[in-house]
């Protein structure tokens, strides 16, 4: 049982090859073996899983027609509550924080095995899990190099064979990136296809849940089962997403040249490139286009998601829920507990985003940040006049070593760079595996028009390694 | 680059205690990004109005829904998630003094 895929796993248990349940205790097996060399998991939720994977070998010998996700070991980012179970955030603050409701994504993908809550870093702030308060996930590929992240846990637990899929969180290219540097397919739909409720809100105009998978295909699947306007999300859309019809020699790939400049990786360069002239050879047509504002997209992002961290972290106060560190008076107890709650980078980023909000700064960095993003949102709307999707890298390097950037938080932030904007702009990206650089994974990112999931990931079912 | 004092006021605001070692690594690290941030003064926004919301174009009024009790009583739950209760009563440190 290597390798699976939630088709193939569906097919198995309606061909009645395994149980659900021989399924589950498979990987949890496999887990509790093999995990202690890459530190995907936070917790393994072992009963909950036996316990779903009985219901769902009940349902498959009930009647036929069972959903696709029925019986799939699964393994969902340790920012997405589960109920009765843990959800750390990977932070000291929600160390022993028990989850007291489901998630709409959970509930959406009922029927589904839940393997257990996968390592991040902390409040998904960062983009190699190094920033988890407990341990750095590995990649799968190579040991010394970080998984990617934020959602680096469930991306190394994908490639890692410990799951058949996992969801991920995608703030700024925290699916996508991770996706590229563990081989797996990575989506952020559109902002407002996924509800957030039950998210642990980081930034939350940019804030989307995503699939992470091991083909195309499974990234569909897992996309139309959590899609779908929530009451309790407010910012969720009713959208009906149509089956894509389109040609390939009629399709128009948009390369953006502010892309493909200093900084980038002449590994991934070429194997970006090589991709892109498959999508020529089948017929696309190719046009250069220009996204200009893309400088800025890093300064935006870091603004406008520390200034709604601040906010949305205030809540960690030691008093209603998470960690307390008992002081003299009220506002000890809100020091104190954050001051030993928070780690390193959690802390810069709520410094920042108060500073950018504060009075006298919030015009020239906050609604400046605002009104950037308006320009940012506008190049994309210009460059889909001309064209239908644009192809990009989705990090400028493969995996690099743990360690490596650690200590410079500007290095880390740029290597966000080709994902950041697509969440300025709300708009649906998927990162998919087209090459290998030295054994390491290099992912192609294919970036769609508002609610175009379905044309972008049949594109990239065709671009797949 | 900012100074110690208002990467002190900073942290006050964010509720954050920090030790000295701390204040002169953020004094570093805030200004090398806010340094880096500067940048955004070379882009001429004159007229251009602030994105808030990336799908604003959607929503054309606010969204409500309807004030009804539901089912699904987590309330013992989610007192119970407080690290200081007493019977069904979440306890605070005194606000005036």
């Amino acid at each position: 049982m290597n390798g699976l895929t939630i088709k193939k796993i569906n097919e198995g248990l309606r061909n009645k090859e395994f149980s659900a349940v021989e399924l589950a205790k498979e990987y949890l097996e496999r887990i509790k073996k093999e995990d202690k060399k890459i530190n995907s998991f936070v917790t393994i939720t072992e009963d909950l899983a036996l316990k779903q994977a009985k219901e769902a070998d009940k349902l498959i010998s009930e009647k036929e027609d069972i959903s696709f996700l029925t019986g799939v070991p699964m393994a969902v980012k340790d920012n997405i509550l589960v109920k009765g179970e843990k959800c750390t955030c990977s932070s000291k603050i929600l160390e022993d924080y028990t989850a007291p409701y489901d998630a709409t994504v959970i509930k959406k993908i009922k029927g589904a095995v839940i393997l257990g809550k996968t390592n991040l870093d902390e409040f998904a702030m960062g983009a190699s899990t190094e920033n988890s308060a407990f341990f750095t996930t590995k990649n799968p590929h190579d040991l010394k190099r970080v998984a990617g992240g934020s959602s680096g846990g469930s991306a190394a637990a994908v490639a890692a064979d410990f799951c058949a899929a996992a969801l991920g969180s995608d703030t700024g290219g925290s699916v996508r990136q991770p996706a590229s540097f563990c081989g797996a397919v990575g989506l952020k739909p559109t902002y407002g296809a996924v509800s957030r409720y039950g998210l642990v809100a980081f930034a939350s105009s940019l804030d989307q849940i995503g699939p992470i998978t091991k083909n195309v295909e499974d990234a569909q699947i897992l996309f139309d089962a959590i899609a779908g306007k929530d009451e309790k999300d407010s910012t969720s859309i009713d959208y009906e997403f149509l089956i894509s019809n389109f040609e390939f020699r009629n399709l128009r790939i948009g390369v953006p040249k502010e892309y493909f400049v200093e900084g980038m990786d002449e590994g991934v360069k070429k194997i970006v490139k090589d991709a892109i002239k498959k999508a020529e050879d089948a017929g696309a047509k190719i046009e250069e286009i220009s996204l200009p504002h893309t400088k800025y997209a890093i300064p935006v992002y870091y603004l406008i998601a520390t200034s709604e961290a601040s906010a949305n972290l205030a809540r960690y106060d030691g008093v209603k829920y998470g960690f307390s560190e008992p002081a003299g008076d009220l506002f000890e107890t809100y020091l104190k507990s954050r001051e030993k709650g928070f780690g390193m980078e959690v802390k810069r980023r709520i410094m920042l985003g108060t500073y950018a909000l504060a009075a006298g700064y919030y015009d020239a960095f906050y609604l400046k940040a605002q009104k950037v993003r308006t320009l940012i949102k506008h190049d994309f709307e210009k460059a889909f006049e001309k064209t239908d999707v644009i192809f990009s890298p989705v990090a400028p390097t493969p995996a690099f070593k743990i360690g490596e950037k650690a200590d410079n938080p500007l290095a880390m932030y740029l290597s966000d760079i080709y994902t950041a904007s697509v969440n300025l702009a709300g708009l649906p990206a998927v990162s998919v595996p087209v090459g290998d650089f030295n054994g390491l994974p290099v992912g192609l990112q294919i970036i769609g028009k508002v609610f175009e999931e379905n044309k972008i990931l049949q594109i990239a079912k065709f671009c797949q390694k | 680059m900012i100074s110690k004092e208002d990467v002190k006021h900073i942290a006050k605001l964010s509720r954050i205690e920090l030790s000295d070692k701390e204040v002169k690594r953020f004094q570093k690290d805030l200004s090398s990004v806010l340094d880096y941030f500067e940048m955004l003064k070379e882009v001429d926004t004159e007229g251009v109005m602030p994105t808030f919301h990336s799908s604003e174009n959607y929503f054309k009024e606010n969204v409500v829904r309807q004030d009804r009790v539901e089912s699904g009583d987590i309330a013992d739950e989610l007192i119970n998630a407080a690290s200081d209760k007493k019977e069904r009563y979440i306890k605070v440190k005194s606000v005036f003094k």
